[in-house]
């Protein structure tokens, strides 16, 4: 996902002169043909998080178009005044990239791995938050955020990811992307955990079951008028994400839920409110948190029947 | 306040210090009637805004938002005060304002919003925060080929602050020459001395071993305010820090290095004492 990134901005910067690229000494080599083809727009900050978004927030306010990148929990957690403050209190259009989300650097241990930071980003007034699927959702994520006029969070993974998409789907902020369709449970999927719920859905056709699957990309503004639809529709809808089950995409549902007067079913997936002390690669970290094709549909086949 | 005086008329340095006094006797009448702390704070920095609003920054109160002026960012947004007094007087809202500091549905907050008022630059108050967004100001404006010079006034106390260094450590790299850090060095943050609360001295040094063209001077001379401030960029390829000494509750004998006027608010009486010794009307 970092390398489409690195071909959509390098695009991006070609196209539009506003568009600065700004990096937290990360990306060796990904961003070379950007730094050869507009050198005075790209920007390595150093390890120093907190004035690069300063430093970004004052350039949207000047008029530039600013992308922020680097690790995760570095970009979010490290940060979380300059972006609440300089950024969204002024609502300076800048674009915060965090690579390496979630569970993607399981085996660095859980000062690089980021379960909660949708969460504290989502109370942020007017700060969207995004988590694309794979590569063509990415590419999609990077062009949507330029041409929207707020501020923008996108969480991304590393690198080879599966890629579900076959062609770049049109993306929207704000509007989920049918995937596949199913009458019996309707999984939203966020960010890289798509390919899981495909899983899943699999696993529950094998059963009987018919899954429809939405990659669910924008935590923040929600998709209410499809929350209304599958919830109106289906007796079951399960939220997935590699994030904590409190405060991201299945709390927010859960929020719109209490709110909504629709009487559907949530079950969230994701990570335990716990800190993961287990060494593992990312797939033994979505183990050990149930983040599995067979352990999601098993839940929800059980759930159906009951 | 009464007739505001013309600032083209303004050529000598005389009349800025009478403006200086205007606005602190201002600053001490809004305290009052608003019942805000941070006065010895406010007044330690108004001999800075004064040379920087009447003598140094390219701004007209016309076109507050001209993609090509100077921009001012007071930084240590608890002496907002300073600010909005100095604003109005240059001309970019109206004076009348300024009795509504800090009320109910006033402009002027205690602490600057975002566009708040004409002339505001950045919504400070949480310490830390200027400097960096300043240099981005600066960055854009090379990028975008417009010649503007940024100017960031921090307090002593928010150089406790990691974000100040790292701005600090990376301005020099991008040879931000337009940049000026003007620290108000009043020797007191909100509970001690600034010297004994964290290793301070020397903050010049500080600045020259990060690379930046600093300087300190007496940051209650206007004179040397104007010529420190004059030569930005200077021809260094430097950013330029400028130490500015200074004592809290400048101007009003039984204020000045008391820090009890980080909070203290002044009484009916106190402020007519303040009006004496600042010969005000």
């Amino acid at each position: 996902m970092r390398n489409a990134f690195a071909k959509q901005i390098t695009e991006l910067a070609q196209q539009d002169p506003r568009v600065v690229l700004m990096a937290g000494d990360i990306g060796n080599r990904l961003f070379d043909k950007l730094k050869a083809q507009c050198p005075d727009r790209f920007f390595n900050c150093g390890v120093a998080e907190a004035n690069m978004i300063g430093m970004a927030a004052g350039m949207a306010m000047s008029g530039l178009r600013p992308f922020c990148y680097t690790i995760t929990p570095f970009i979010t957690y490290r940060c979380l005044e300059q972006i609440r403050i300089d950024v969204c209190y002024h609502h300076a259009p800048v674009v915060i990239v965090g690579t390496g989300a979630g569970l993607s650097y399981a085996s660095l241990g859980a000062t690089h791995h980021s379960c909660e930071e949708m969460g504290m980003l989502r109370l942020i007034p007017g700060l969207a938050v995004l988590a694309p699927a794979d590569e063509m959702e990415v590419r999609g994520a990077i062009k949507a955020a330029l041409q929207y006029p707020h501020p923008v969070y996108i969480r991304i993974g590393k690198k080879g990811e599966p890629v579900v998409h076959q062609t770049e789907p049109e993306f929207i902020i704000g509007k989920s992307i049918p995937v596949r369709g199913g009458a019996d449970v309707c999984l939203l999927s966020a960010g890289t955990m798509l390919p899981v719920a495909l899983e899943a859905a699999e696993k529950l056709a094998q059963q009987g079951l018919q899954a429809r699957v939405e990659s669910f990309h924008t935590i923040k503004p929600l998709d209410e008028t499809l929350l209304a639809e599958v919830f109106a529709k289906f007796k079951i809808v399960a939220t997935l994400e590699e994030h904590s089950v409190l405060g991201g995409l299945g709390g927010a549902v859960a929020e719109w839920l209490a709110n909504s007067g629709a009487r559907g079913r949530l079950l969230r997936f994701g990570t335990k409110d716990e800190f993961l002390h287990e060494t593992g690669e990312q797939e033994q970290a979505r183990e050990f948190f149930g983040l599995t094709g067979e352990a999601i549909a098993a839940r929800i086949a059980h759930a159906h029947r009951g | 306040m009464s007739a505001a005086p013309d600032i083209h008329a303004m050529q000598d340095i005389g009349d800025l210090e009478l403006m200086a006094r205007r606005l602190r006797f201002k600053l001490i009448q809004m305290s009052h009637t608003a019942g805000t702390p941070h006065l010895g704070s406010a007044l330690s920095c108004v001999d800075i805004l004064v040379a920087a609003y009447w003598k140094i920054l390219k701004i007209d109160a016309a076109r507050a938002t001209d993609p090509w002026r100077d921009r001012f960012i007071l930084s240590k947004g608890h002496a907002a005060s300073a600010l909005y007094a100095t604003l109005a007087e240059r001309g970019f809202f109206p004076r009348e304002w300024l009795d509504t500091f800090a009320q109910h549905k006033s402009p002027l907050a205690e602490q600057p919003a975002p566009d708040c008022a004409p002339g505001v630059e950045l919504a400070t108050g949480s310490l830390g925060h200027g400097l960096p967004v300043g240099l981005g100001m600066a960055l854009a404006g090379r990028i975008q080929k417009q010649v503007y010079r940024v100017f960031v006034t921090m307090s002593d106390g928010e150089c406790n602050e990691g974000t100040v260094w790292e701005a600090a450590m990376f301005a020099p790299n991008q040879k931000l020459e337009n940049v000026c850090v003007l620290i108000d060095y009043n020797k007191w943050q909100a509970t001690g001395r600034s010297n004994e609360v964290m290793c301070l001295p020397s903050l010049r040094e500080k600045f020259s071993a990060f690379g930046w063209s600093a300087t300190e001077l007496d940051g209650h001379n206007i004179s040397q305010l104007v010529e420190a401030m004059s030569k930005i960029p200077n021809g260094s390829g430097k950013p330029v820090a400028i130490v500015a000494h200074t004592v809290k509750g400048k101007g009003v004998s039984f204020m000045e290095d008391d820090n009890n006027w980080h909070y203290r608010i002044p009484t009916a009486e106190e402020v007519e004492k303040a009006r004496k010794e600042l010969q005000q009307p």
